[in-house]
């Protein structure tokens, strides 16, 4: 029997403040969000598709080099067809400078090279994506507020669903703070930040929901408490893990999934963090209690024997 | 006994590792760059002395070949690089002359053994290899020739019950639909009953010949403008759908311009297959057989798809055009024949209606509509210049009688076999495109990511994943070597599946799959941290590791079970970028479930199980039991 004074961090003490920085954060996301908006990546927007002929055979680092230098940002280059024709493709609107500035940008490397043809390109995301994403998503929270309010009980359902928001919101509301480039990759960071969160939140969840039914004494917060005590060293290490190979992916893995890991890295710290301060703080705001848990007592079982037992098909299998 | 899997159960642990370790294997045998040689025309064969003349000339090239390879009707010349494909090309082409085509392709070096089993490498997306690039143009005067007919026969059939002689409503040249009446008053009727109920016209008056009245219908700029932007839409999400459907993970559908849509697949870098891939630019029309007495004017001859001799006349007019289906599944009636159900959408469902509702047992056609464009090479002034022909073929699929009035669900019996009904439902799902399109360009396309990018996401992912071993065995100790290898074991099943599901590799995609092994050490430092708490109370070893996985167990449980689910909707509502991400996720989660709980378990079991032991190495100070 675990006791309630050893070592027992007091997280539910600073409650009032976190929820308080909770609530001004998301606020702010969302003020942020309307006014600046989402910096879309190219394969949101569209934008346009230039490709040249070059005499000879160009080095495309080089191309992009040049471009980068010529301060074009956001642009995609590769090989078309044949070595010698080069396709970019970029997020600007299509005006007729826009070519001849970059053929000239380009010419003055020395390199022969003609303009094929420039064009408009739309966005390579339907709107069926943004819709069907979107609904699935809230399907998605939907199901899981139901799932975990069975297991659990609806207020835990609860405390599970609504850090996810938080979570979420708060990286897009850095995003469109730095106006940095909102692509399909980040949009997969941001579901993968979704799946670690709910991964967090749970695992404290099932911690206070066995010591309430372990512990005999101490109210709400002090169960709350202990539980996240418990798990520190877990959560610690798993976040901990999980970081080092973001950071690695950031500062070793080249632009192209600099904005993955950037989101990620936000989205792991948010999400650590709210899987204590949102989660476990709304579980003692709505008042979970004690009763909320009781599983009636198994005939002939000693109180010690509350906790599951995994289930029998996994010790067969 | 405490701590002891049966054999049986190790034997089955290790039986799966085995099979994921085979077929996660191709992917150590990356794709040769290839150049096929195939013939111009499909009567065409390619011979050694042509496969010979494009080494050879490849020699002179300087261009090193790795291999060569006839197998009629093609033959494949494997290089070393990406460069030295890119620039092979051109040289065989050069070198085959204009009765055979060179494509680039990417030719497997997978064994033998491993493809007979159906192993295979996991694809690479467009961002780390490149692909195959289409350019699709859409054929808008035909989009708006058809919808003008629309028109047409909704104006004369709302005269007709208005009791408004006309003659004529042909559409005409410039989008116009061309009325001619009697008189000035029937005229003037018609007028206001077309003004009143279709602002997308202009109307003009003109006095014609024989005291004719002429009424020219013109579509405005901006319904123009707005038909083509909604053909254009819809053909794009046809093509997105039909490339989902199809399973192509990660492809990019755009539009470009006014009238063009561009598709870049990733990894089919034969373009042959990727055109049957994109399916065929097809639509389907409904249409009532004439009846014996209907005049060349009201009918026309439409041969069989499968048997050309065998022909119906049909009506002119068009009930309903695959647009309008909204859903078709193939299924069997309760003779055990196979047949369609279709699926109308509104409009479909009252056209439908409406026309069957007077021709009971007659029957009605099934038009299979196909544009095709072929290039012709020929030689103007010693250049070869490519000239497109573009080719309508228009054939009968099914022709059945109506046993009843047909609403917006209705099924089409009288097929010859559950083939012919699965190819019509797939064509029904998939051929309804607002407008014909034509290929208009194919190229293969390199990777949109440069090789700095990719060396460099390689090497962080393998950085990172390095030092998530190296803590794990400083923190954990033994256990921690325990975990690292049902890390590794994951990593590899992760691979096996996505292989055996042929996904496509992205370069986020691999940054996921390395997220999810980093959250996949959630499992094993979840059991850890029990077993250690389980130590620090006071049980003894064996029990410590016991409790530590059974009560950790139910943590685990909930904690995937909820991510599963998140991934599993995700899988089924989202689309492309998303979809892929959700199946990576899927698998992931699996995998680090069986890793985590049973192949940790298995070993620790084959270490410590059924001994006695003092102590456990699994770091920190811990108290004896």
């Amino acid at each position: 029997m675990a006791n309630l004074t050893d070592k027992t961090i007091n997280f539910m003490g600073v409650r009032r403040i976190a929820s308080f920085g909770s609530l001004a954060a998301v606020i702010l996301s969302i003020v942020i969000l309307a006014v600046n908006g989402l910096n879309l990546g190219l394969d949101f927007t569209g934008g346009t598709s230039v490709e040249f002929a070059y005499e000879e055979a160009p080095s495309l680092d080089e191309v992009r080099q040049t471009l980068d230098d010529a301060g074009y940002t956001e642009f995609v280059v590769q090989n078309f067809g044949d070595e010698k024709s080069v396709l970019v493709r970029l997020r600007q609107d299509l005006d007729d400078e826009l070519s001849a500035n970059m053929i000239n940008a380009l010419r003055a490397d020395g390199d022969q090279l003609e303009l094929v043809r420039a064009e408009f390109v739309g966005s390579q995301v339907g709107d069926e994506l943004k819709e069907d994403s979107g609904l699935g998503l809230l399907l998605a929270l939907f199901v899981v507020l139901i799932y975990v309010g069975m297991r659990f009980q609806l207020k835990f359902g609860i405390a599970s669903v609504l850090p996810l928001a938080h979570d979420v919101l708060i990286v897009l509301g850095i995003f469109s703070l730095f106006q940095w480039t909102f692509d399909l990759s980040v949009l997969a960071a941001l579901l993968a930040v979704i799946g670690y969160s709910l991964n967090d939140t749970i695992i404290v969840a099932d911690r206070i929901r066995e010591n309430f039914r372990k512990l005999r004494t101490g109210g709400t917060e002090d169960v709350v408490n202990h539980s996240i005590t418990e798990t520190l060293s877990r959560t610690l290490n798993t976040s901990g893990t999980t970081l080092v190979v973001l950071l690695s992916l950031y500062f070793l893995g080249g632009e192209a999934i600099h904005n993955f890991a950037v989101a990620l890295i936000i989205g792991i710290v948010v999400g650590t963090y709210s899987s204590i301060y949102v989660s476990a703080n709304l579980l003692v705001l709505l008042g979970v209690t004690r009763e909320d848990l009781v599983v009636p007592p198994k005939e002939g079982a000693a109180d010690q024997q509350e906790d599951e037992e995994p289930p029998e098909w996994l010790n067969r299998m | 006994m405490l701590n002891k899997f049966p054999l049986w159960k190790n034997i089955v642990i290790l039986v799966a590792v085995v099979i994921g370790f085979i077929y996660a294997l191709p992917n150590l045998y990356p794709d040769d760059y290839a150049i096929q040689i195939t013939g111009a025309r499909s009567s065409t064969q390619v011979d050694q002395a042509t496969l010979d003349e494009a080494v050879d000339a490849l020699g002179e090239a300087g261009v090193q070949v790795k291999d060569a390879v006839l197998n009629p009707p093609n033959a494949l010349i494997r290089v070393q690089s990406s460069d030295a494909q890119l620039s092979a090309r051109p040289v065989i082409q050069e070198a085959v002359g204009q009765d055979y085509l060179a494509a680039l392709n990417m030719a497997p070096t997978t064994p033998e053994w491993l493809r007979n089993i159906g192993a295979g490498p996991m694809k690479l997306g467009l961002d780390l290899r490149g692909g195959v690039h289409f350019l699709l143009e859409v054929d808008m005067d035909s989009a708006l020739q058809k919808r003008l007919e629309v028109y047409a026969s909704e104006i004369k059939r709302q005269l007709r019950e208005e009791r408004i002689r006309y003659r004529g409503g042909d559409v005409g040249d410039g989008n116009t639909i061309e009325l001619s009446f009697r008189d000035d008053a029937a005229r003037d009727e018609a007028f206001d009953l077309i003004r009143g109920q279709y602002n997308e016209f202009l109307l003009n008056r003109e006095s014609g010949d024989d005291d004719q009245r002429l009424l020219t219908l013109q579509l405005s700029e901006a319904t123009v403008t707005e038909i083509e932007d909604y053909a254009l839409q819809q053909n794009l999400t046809t093509i997105r759908n039909r490339v989902n459907e199809l399973g192509v993970a990660e492809p990019l559908v755009q539009r470009q311009g006014r009238d063009r849509i561009v598709v870049e697949l990733p990894g089919v870098q034969d373009t042959a297959q990727a055109k049957r891939v994109l399916g065929a630019t097809a639509n389907l029309e409904f249409r009532l057989e004439a009846r014996q007495d209907a005049s060349s004017g009201t009918a026309e001859v439409y041969p069989f798809r499968d048997e050309p001799n065998r022909t119906a006349r049909l009506e002119r007019e068009i009930i309903v055009t695959g647009e309008n289906v909204a859903n078709a599944q193939q299924a069997f009636d309760q003779n055990g024949q196979p047949q369609v159900n279709i699926t109308m959408d509104g409009t479909g469902g009252d056209r439908m209606t409406r026309a069957t509702r007077d021709a009971i047992k007659r029957r009605m056609a099934v038009l299979f509509i196909e544009y095709k464009t072929e290039t012709v090479g020929k030689r103007v002034d010693g250049e070869i210049q490519q000239v497109e022909e573009r080719k309508v073929d228009r054939s009968i699929i099914s022709l059945a009688t109506i046993q009843s009035t047909l609403g917006s669900s209705f099924r089409i019996t009288g097929l010859d076999s559950v083939a012919e009904a699965g190819e019509l439902a797939l064509l029904l799902r998939a051929g309804s495109l607002a407008a014909p399109m034509y290929f208009v360009q194919e190229r293969t396309i390199g990777p949109s990511l440069g090789q700095k990018n990719i060396d460099a996401g390689v090497m962080s992912v393998t950085v990172g994943f390095a030092i998530v071993l190296l803590y794990m065995l400083l923190y954990y100790r033994f256990f921690g070597l325990v975990a690292n290898v049902a890390l590794t074991v994951n990593l590899m099943l992760l691979v096996a599946c996505m292989s055996i599901l042929s996904a496509t590799l992205t370069l986020p995609g691999i940054a996921g799959i390395v997220l999810t092994v980093g959250m996949a050490v959630d499992a094993n430092v979840l059991i850890f941290e029990r077993i250690k708490e389980e130590l620090r109370q006071g049980a003894p070893p064996q029990s410590a590791i016991n409790a530590g996985f059974s009560r950790a167990f139910v943590s685990i449980f909930d904690a995937n079970i909820t991510t599963l689910l998140v991934a599993v909707i995700l899988f089924a509502m989202g689309s492309g970028p998303v979809k892929g991400f959700a199946v990576t996720l899927c698998i992931g989660i699996l995998t680090s479930m069986f890793t985590g709980l049973l192949v940790s378990r298995s070993i620790i079991n084959l270490i410590y199980g059924g001994r006695k032991i003092e102590k456990l190495a699994i770091g920190g100070k811990l108290a004896n039991g």
